[in-house]
């Protein structure tokens, strides 16, 4: 291990402990935010595995998260099923869900692939909506156990250092390496041996698993599950701007995003609740023309001019 | 035959709709993801002037064409334009006008929310009227021609006029056309604001005869890509011909099944054309 | 020396069709084992896309290609690289996001003869040197001449120790002193005995560096053999400066 790595170790294990003992200072409204923090670095950190190195902007987390939550709240009030079993089927399920839609779109330009996944918590809501009704029985759904927002809150933590330790073998991976040079050049990558498709479908199968876990593990936050609710498009929407607002260039990247967003975010939700939507608008605009590559970039930068 | 008819005359609208967008993504390069938000502007508009100053849809269409075409072009010149210059591949230019027209999409449905945050429920010609043995409201039928004549309109433009084949031009190639002496930024702009103002005049003649809300742009941009992508990118007559299809089996959907799953056969129909012909219903399999 | 060489590139009836154009029409020809074979021709005459299809890059129309006992016709282009073709791009492609020797790693990882981790970077670290590139080994590619943008292109190429390397005018762009570098260089790989396709312009490397070649116009062979005999063929004369 190189000095670099192990600084960086001592690091995120020293971010982890502090962390992980939040729960016990924070109460209340602040342990809340805390969790929504929490899901949204998980998210955003997932969603940067595929979409940072190849560059394709996914909008699929909220079709995702909502089976995740989805399919937890359908096993454990229909059908008796227990929360971990449920918690257990449903990133297989949208793993799957992932390879059908990888195989069929990632073959293509990142166009079409961003326009399928745009709709595509919105598709799965009308037909979910329409099963339920149609078949299921119109009720709600219930997800009753005796999880408090502190033990949610450190399962999101397990699965976000899950995350990192992931993010982190893939970067120095062969798989890892190739992903890079299909954002760089994908004609060069199909020419130097990478099975370019699959490389992307295996990722994005990846990001699928990691956001119907997280779905699954906050269903029990809401106890009631709708599938209005929770196949949320929004949701795809601010995980993209967390990631792009951190950067997605480094594999810490979208925490920096994500920690000062969830704060604004919190505070106009709750001050200024008919502006989020544009509030979100003027996020994405910002990026795009002001921190191209992030806040991280943009610090990259500035240390690059002040060491000049 | 209901739906046959009521399909086709849907699909009219959607065809007018899809131009839009295809002179913008064809002829400009520009992904337009806020290209819904523009048909429910042009809905919101008719709404507007609907119930406070009692003005007909139709005359609204003469008011809206000319605004957002003021306002695409616009937008084109302070937001669009530096990513074109600055983007160095086509890819980094769709990215770049992915984000920011969502962005863009957010900001006008955020404005419209705070305008009318409710559905835009007007009710304009809704008088039954029957032909070939079916009944539809009069809205649907005037909106159908309506979309028929700005479609040949705009179809006579692009074929027969000078400034038409320089578009046409630009849609086939940047490059070529940059050599043989037209001024691509200012033909690029200038498809982007028409593109723009058929979309919203679209929106005009659609709110007619289905009640709009603030939110559901997202749904026309993702069906009219569907019907882009279907005909083939660029072209006009694949689009038409794939709007027609659309309209068609929505309408049998949502008849024969359920009203709520037109999305989903968008979708299984986006799915089909991605898996076997992702060229486009007309295009040649690209190598 | 040649005629003794087995084929290991065997291509037969090879074409292409954009719409109604056709690009490659019928084209029929072997390449041996150590050998460097040259494909001229006019500009348009169908040489790069000949190349495409045999890299995988675009897919024939009708015809095979064949590495040694394998079919190679129909499969994607990453395939095709790992049975043991490499190729190096028409205009100059490398990978500007990687430093020089990722660059050389990327040839390395994942095609005819995998290696990666260190093994990988000692590999990468002897090509770029062999190609007078060492010591530049960290720079970004954006920071590299034309000519060491071709050479990295080349070192990437190689990283793979392809069965058979296509060099689509490898040489064009460069002014007449790196002109006299890029043909030696060429040659130093033929004396190592690799087995080259060069699609080239410039006439005096076609002369020294190739062992046969093939003259292509409007899609056609209209023309093989030894540099010498062909540039000599009249049909060839005709088709260079046309009828006139």
């Amino acid at each position: 291990m190189s000095r670099g790595e192990a600084i960086g170790l001592m690091l995120a294990i020293i971010v982890v402990a502090v962390a992980a003992v939040l729960p016990l200072i924070l109460d209340g409204y602040w342990l809340s935010v805390a969790l929504t923090a929490m899901m949204y670095v998980a998210l955003a950190t997932s969603w940067t595995l595929f979409s940072g190195p190849t560059r394709y902007l996914s909008l699929a987390t909220g079709a995702f998260f909502g089976i995740g939550g989805y399919l937890v709240g359908l096993g454990m009030s229909d059908y008796g099923l227990s929360f971990w079993l449920m918690a257990a089927i449903a990133p297989v399920v949208a793993t799957a869900l992932a390879l059908l839609i990888g195989l069929a779109t990632l073959r293509l330009s990142g166009v079409y692939f961003v326009i399928f996944t745009l709709g595509l918590a919105e598709m799965i809501r009308n037909l979910v909506s329409w099963i339920q009704n149609n078949f299921l029985g119109s009720r709600g759904l219930y997800v009753l156990t005796d999880f408090t927002d502190a033990d949610i809150y450190w399962m999101l933590l397990a699965v976000s250092v899950a995350i990192f330790a992931l993010g982190w073998w893939i970067n120095r991976s062969r798989l890892g390496f190739a992903l890079r040079i299909i954002g760089s050049d994908e004609e060069v990558a199909k020419h130097v041996g990478i099975d370019t498709a699959w490389s992307k479908v295996v990722l994005f199968m990846v990001t699928g698993f990691f956001a119907a876990l997280i779905g699954a593990l906050v269903a029990p936050r809401y106890s009631y599950i709708e599938p209005n609710v929770v196949f949320s498009p929004e949701l795809s929407f601010i995980v993209v701007v967390m990631a792009l607002l951190g950067g997605i260039h480094r594999l810490w990247g979208p925490l920096v995003g994500v920690i000062p967003f969830t704060l604004i975010w919190e505070g106009i939700t709750i001050s200024f609740p008919n502006y989020t939507t544009l509030f979100l608008g003027f996020s994405f605009l910002l990026i795009v023309y002001f921190l191209p590559h992030g806040v991280v970039g943009l610090m990259q930068s500035l240390v690059r001019r002040v060491g000049r | 035959m209901d739906i046959l008819i009521s399909g086709l005359l849907l699909g009219g609208t959607y065809a007018l709709i899809a131009m839009g967008l295809n002179l913008q993504y064809g002829v400009a390069r520009i992904m337009n993801l806020a290209n819904g938000e523009m048909l429910v502007l042009g809905g919101l508009a008719a709404f507007w002037l609907f119930v406070a100053d009692g003005l007909s849809p139709i005359a609204t269409v003469f008011l809206v064409a000319p605004l957002a075409f003021a306002g695409n072009w616009l937008i084109y010149r302070l937001l669009i334009r530096p990513l074109v210059r600055r983007a160095k591949t086509q890819g980094q230019l769709d990215v770049d006008s992915i984000l920011s027209t969502f962005g863009m999409s957010f900001i006008f449905v955020g404005l419209m929310v705070t305008i009318h945050g409710e559905y835009f429920t007007y009710s304009y010609l809704a008088d039954p009227f029957s032909i070939l043995g079916t009944t539809v409201a009069v809205n649907r039928l005037v909106a159908f021609i309506a979309a028929v004549a700005i479609g040949a309109a705009i179809c006579f433009w692009l074929y027969r006029t000078q400034s038409g084949t320089a578009v046409r031009a630009v849609s086939v190639s940047t490059e070529a056309a940059g050599l043989v002496g037209i001024n691509v930024e200012r033909v690029s702009a200038f498809a982007f604001a028409i593109g723009g103002a058929v979309t919203a005049v679209g929106g005009t003649l659609i709110s007619t005869f289905i009640t709009l809300d603030a939110s559901m742009g997202v749904i026309f941009t993702m069906k009219a890509l569907i019907i882009v992508i279907m005909g083939g990118v660029g072209d006009i007559r694949g689009a038409i011909i794939a709007a027609l299809l659309l309209g068609l089996v929505e309408t049998a959907v949502a008849t024969i099944i359920d009203p709520g799953l037109t999305l989903v056969a968008a979708y299984v129909i986006f799915l089909s054309v991605l898996l076997f012909r992702p060229q486009g219903l007309f295009g040649r399999r690209a190598s | 020396m040649t005629s003794q060489s087995v084929p290991i590139l065997i291509v037969e009836t090879l074409t292409k069709r954009f719409g109604g154009l056709i690009a490659v029409d019928q084209m029929s020809f072997d390449v041996r084992e150590h050998e460097v074979m040259g494909i001229i021709g006019p500009n348009g005459s169908g040489k790069s896309t000949t190349m495409n299809l045999i890299s995988g890059a675009l897919k024939a129309t009708s015809g095979t290609i064949r590495l040694k006992e394998r079919e190679l016709t129909a499969m994607p282009a990453h395939k095709i690289a790992r049975l043991g073709i490499a190729r190096t791009f028409q205009l100059v492609r490398v990978l500007p996001d990687l430093t020089a020797i990722e660059n050389v790693v990327a040839g390395a990882a994942f095609a005819h003869k995998p290696r990666w981790g260190a093994e990988a970077r000692a590999f990468a670290v002897a090509l770029l040197e062999r190609l007078d590139l060492g010591g530049k080994q960290d720079l970004p590619v954006g920071s590299l001449t034309y000519i060491d943008q071709k050479r990295l292109e080349l070192a990437r190429a190689l990283a793979s120790e392809p069965e058979v390397l296509l060099l689509d005018e490898w040489l064009a762009g460069l002014n007449p002193s790196e002109l006299k570098i890029g043909i030696d260089l060429i040659a130093s790989l033929r004396d190592e005995g690799r087995t080259v396709i060069l699609v080239e312009h410039v006439m005096d490397a076609i002369r020294s560096l190739c062992d046969r070649c093939v003259v292509m116009n409007s899609g056609r062979k209209i023309a093989e053999g030894t540099p010498a005999a062909v540039l000599s063929d009249r049909e060839v004369i005709r088709a260079y400066l046309g009828d006139g």
